[in-house]
């Protein structure tokens, strides 16, 4: 008997630009946005991908979306020489403020109620490295109304019975969770290790179908809702001198006010 | 019976080896030398086994001994000056006294030069770590030797430059003794030998007297240039305390390729094709075999490629591109790449991009770990020779089926004979894995090794230098004539001998 095409799974991959956590950043660079992927997001198609390499023909179709300016589309690239099958770019313009996760969420529910065929699994990084928010996955859970297993450390999915086994890493021990489809999982940094996107991959990636849209397009506003007053380094540390004896340092401590407590 | 001819005479250089340094003029550091050492240096800069310091031996151990833990030292006394004056003080006080010395660096030499032979003093510049100048529009950096080469990259970093050498040991390793040894590395291939990039020196000579060459012009004719000497002399010379050296723009864009090739073959005709589509962003063009590849992945450098990506390869070639523009290298790079996926005899089976800074830092970590990961795996015999391109993998399959006919290529024996190194400048590392160091091994290697490499016309140390190790092989690269002026270079500029003893010239 052929499987329905209910059983088939559908999985989303949001996918963000960020700073390469490699890179050294500094607050204001003129040189902006070196790269791509934030790693947390690489996690979360590997493991996309890696359900295929499992399931086979069960996984019928693994989508990415990045919300971002032009340059996003790398991103998308990326995760297509992965092993993901099609992108969505909602383009904003390079001068737009950065959306918050509120937004991105109502994005991301947008895009998944265009999709004819449905969403089964999404899964998306626990937090993009930039703004470190870890927000995005748990609004989006809510905003569905979709049952959410955060920071997973495994993911296992019955197709058949459209259940997963998700495997959390907590204080003090490892939770698991079996949850109904559709679902939205984050991925932790356990999950899997990445892989690299070999050539032919990188080749036909190129052809692959990346869609467009605008955030009218999808009827939500990226406006941010909160005001950054500020953002500066951490302060510079100061570095520490040597002593030659004890005497010197018993000086140098009481100068700085510190003094020897009678028992 | 041509192995037992050289057998037997391996046995007697040996014999005379071992003693040819040990000149009589050459005195052991005494209490009193110590003494002595104390009023030019604060307490902290010295350290000793000999009343009244007393230090424990353990404390010295890092000088002793190399990092690879095969050649020992017995200094019972450590000086780490932190001027340039100081350096000279001792050295004057060694000369009268005919003490010998050690200069050592980051101590991260493959060998021995950077150990003693015996109980010579080591000197140690890592006291020395002070950036002098910067010159952002010249690109001219002044430091003190004993900067470490990765500090001085992050000196130049937030002024776009960067240290035109680059190599596995960074970390730990020092600008003077770079220059001392002349180190090539990765960065040769675009950035050209010290040679060049190298515009002064600051050395002390073996008699005390400050050689001040630290100059920052690009173009000096004024006769002699002296300070080429000191560029790979290993500290037989003088001891390097400054550099003077030509940093480069620092690349606005950088790519990272590795490739799987089914056949050593390949490799030339790769690059010659890199060559001719990347021209001038093309900074690296590394080789690697299968075999050396393995033991990286099984010594955990680098993340591993992915398994359908290296079936069915011979050997491994990593590009790197850097350039001023990133459209444009990824263009180049693309090109180049579809061009060698799409032909119709293709030289490659398949490769990995990298897609980000990391990955870019990963597969460098592969190529970069090589080193490192045949040092976990065993005893390595390292031989870093020059020969024509085409015959790296002969060099590396002749090696292993001496090994194999002579019974040592077992698991007790010799457990890898592995090839990698820099394409561009026909410079292979050849490393046999044993399981320890033994006399059998080294006698199949020796002069075995270096017999194959003269019979190329090669040379038997591209840049690790001769150190203790080559002293006796020297003659298979340079002829009568060339050695014969040498002893008298340095004998003009060291007659007592305490320079560096039993280094580069036996």
């Amino acid at each position: 008997m052929r499987p329905s095409a209910a059983r088939l799974l559908n999985i989303l991959v949001p996918v963000k630009r960020t700073i390469d956590y490699a890179v050294k950043i500094r607050v204001n660079p003129d040189q902006k946005g070196v790269d791509l992927n934030n790693p947390f997001d690489e996690i979360a198609v590997e493991e996309a991908v890696r359900l295929r390499e499992k399931l086979k023909d069960q996984v019928k179709s693994i989508k990415v979306v990045t919300i971002g300016p032009p340059k996003s589309i790398d991103t998308l690239r990326t995760a297509l020489a992965m092993g993901a099958d099609s992108g969505v770019h909602v383009e904003i313009p390079d001068s737009a403020p950065s959306p918050e996760p509120l937004g991105i969420a109502k994005a991301l529910r947008a895009v998944i109620e265009r999709q004819k065929e449905g969403v089964d699994l999404v899964i998306l990084g626990k937090q993009a490295i930039d703004d470190d928010s870890s927000q995005t996955g748990q609004m989006l859970a809510g905003l569905l109304d979709w049952p959410q297993a955060t920071f997973a450390s495994k993911l296992v999915v019955d197709a058949a019975k459209k259940e997963a086994n998700v495997t959390r890493e907590i204080d003090g021990g490892l939770e698991e969770l079996k949850c109904r489809l559709p679902l939205i999982v984050t991925t932790d940094l356990r999950l899997n290790e990445p892989r690299y996107a070999s050539l032919p991959n990188i080749m036909k990636a190129k052809k692959k179908p990346i869609e467009k849209l605008s955030a009218s397009d999808l009827g939500v506003d990226l406006t941010p809702r909160v005001e950054t007053l500020k953002v500066t380094e951490p302060p510079k540390r100061v570095g520490g001198g040597k002593v030659e004896n004890v005497d010197e340092l018993i000086a140098k401590l009481k100068e700085a006010g510190i003094t020897a407590v009678k028992a | 019976m041509f192995a037992s001819r050289h057998v037997v005479r391996r046995v007697a250089l040996r014999q005379t080896r071992r003693w040819a340094h040990t000149q009589p003029k050459l005195q052991s550091v005494t209490a009193d030398d110590v003494a002595h050492f104390s009023k030019i240096l604060p307490a902290t800069s010295i350290l000793s086994t000999l009343p009244p310091l007393s230090t424990a031996a353990s404390e010295l151990s890092p000088f002793n001994n190399d990092w690879m833990n095969k050649y020992h030292g017995n200094s019972t006394t450590v000086l780490r000056p932190r001027t340039t004056q100081e350096v000279s003080e001792i050295v004057k006080h060694c000369n009268e006294r005919g003490i010998g010395i050690v200069p050592q660096g980051g101590n991260t030499g493959l060998v021995g030069g950077s150990v003693p032979i015996q109980d010579e003093l080591v000197l140690s510049l890592g006291n020395m770590n002070k950036v002098r100048s910067f010159d952002p529009v010249s690109g001219i950096l002044v430091a003190d030797a004993g900067c470490i080469l990765e500090s001085l990259s992050e000196y130049l970093a937030p002024h776009r430059h960067i240290v035109p050498l680059d190599l596995g040991a960074k970390g730990s390793c020092q600008i003077g003794g770079n220059v001392s040894t002349n180190a090539g590395g990765l960065r040769l291939l675009r950035y050209g030998s010290l040679h060049g990039s190298v515009l002064g020196l600051e050395v002390v000579l073996p008699d005390g007297t400050i050689l001040d060459q630290l100059t920052t012009l690009r173009k000096d004719n004024t006769g002699y240039d002296l300070k080429q000497l000191f560029i790979g002399a290993e500290g037989t010379l003088g001891i390097v305390t400054g550099v003077s050296i030509l940093a480069a723009p620092a690349p606005q864009s950088t790519n990272n390729v590795v490739l799987a090739l089914p056949k050593f073959d390949n490799v030339l005709p790769l690059f010659v094709e890199a060559k001719k589509q990347l021209s001038e962003i093309l900074s690296a063009f590394e080789f690697f075999d299968r075999e050396v590849y393995e033991l990286a992945v099984k010594h955990g450098q680098g993340r591993a490629l992915n398994e359908e990506d290296i079936e069915g390869a011979e050997c491994f070639v990593l590009v790197e591109t850097s350039g001023g523009k990133r459209e444009h290298d990824e263009e180049k790079l693309n090109g180049l790449l579809e061009s060698l996926m799409e032909s119709e005899t293709p030289l490659i089976n398949t490769g990995v991009l990298s897609q980000s800074p990391s990955q870019f830092a990963s597969l460098w970590a592969i190529r970069e770990g090589l080193t490192e990961a045949v040092s976990k795996e065993g005893k390595a015999y390292k031989y870093d020779i020059s020969v024509p391109l085409a015959k790296f993998k002969e060099v590396v399959d002749a090696t292993r089926e001496r090994l194999r006919s002579k019974g040592l290529l077992h698991a007790d024996a010799v457990k890898h004979v592995v090839g990698y190194g820099h394409v561009g400048d026909g410079n292979l590392h050849l490393n046999v894995v044993a399981a320890n160091y033994t006399p059998e091994i080294e006698a199949a290697l020796e002069p075995f090794v270096y017999e194959l490499v003269a019979s190329y016309r090669g040379s038997i140390s591209a840049e690790h230098g001769i150190g203790a190790m080559k002293t006796h092989a020297l003659h298979y690269s340079k002829g009568d004539v060339s050695i014969e002026w040498m002893r008298r270079i340095k004998t003009l500029f060291d007659p007592r001998g305490i320079m560096n003893p039993g280094k580069v010239l036996e």
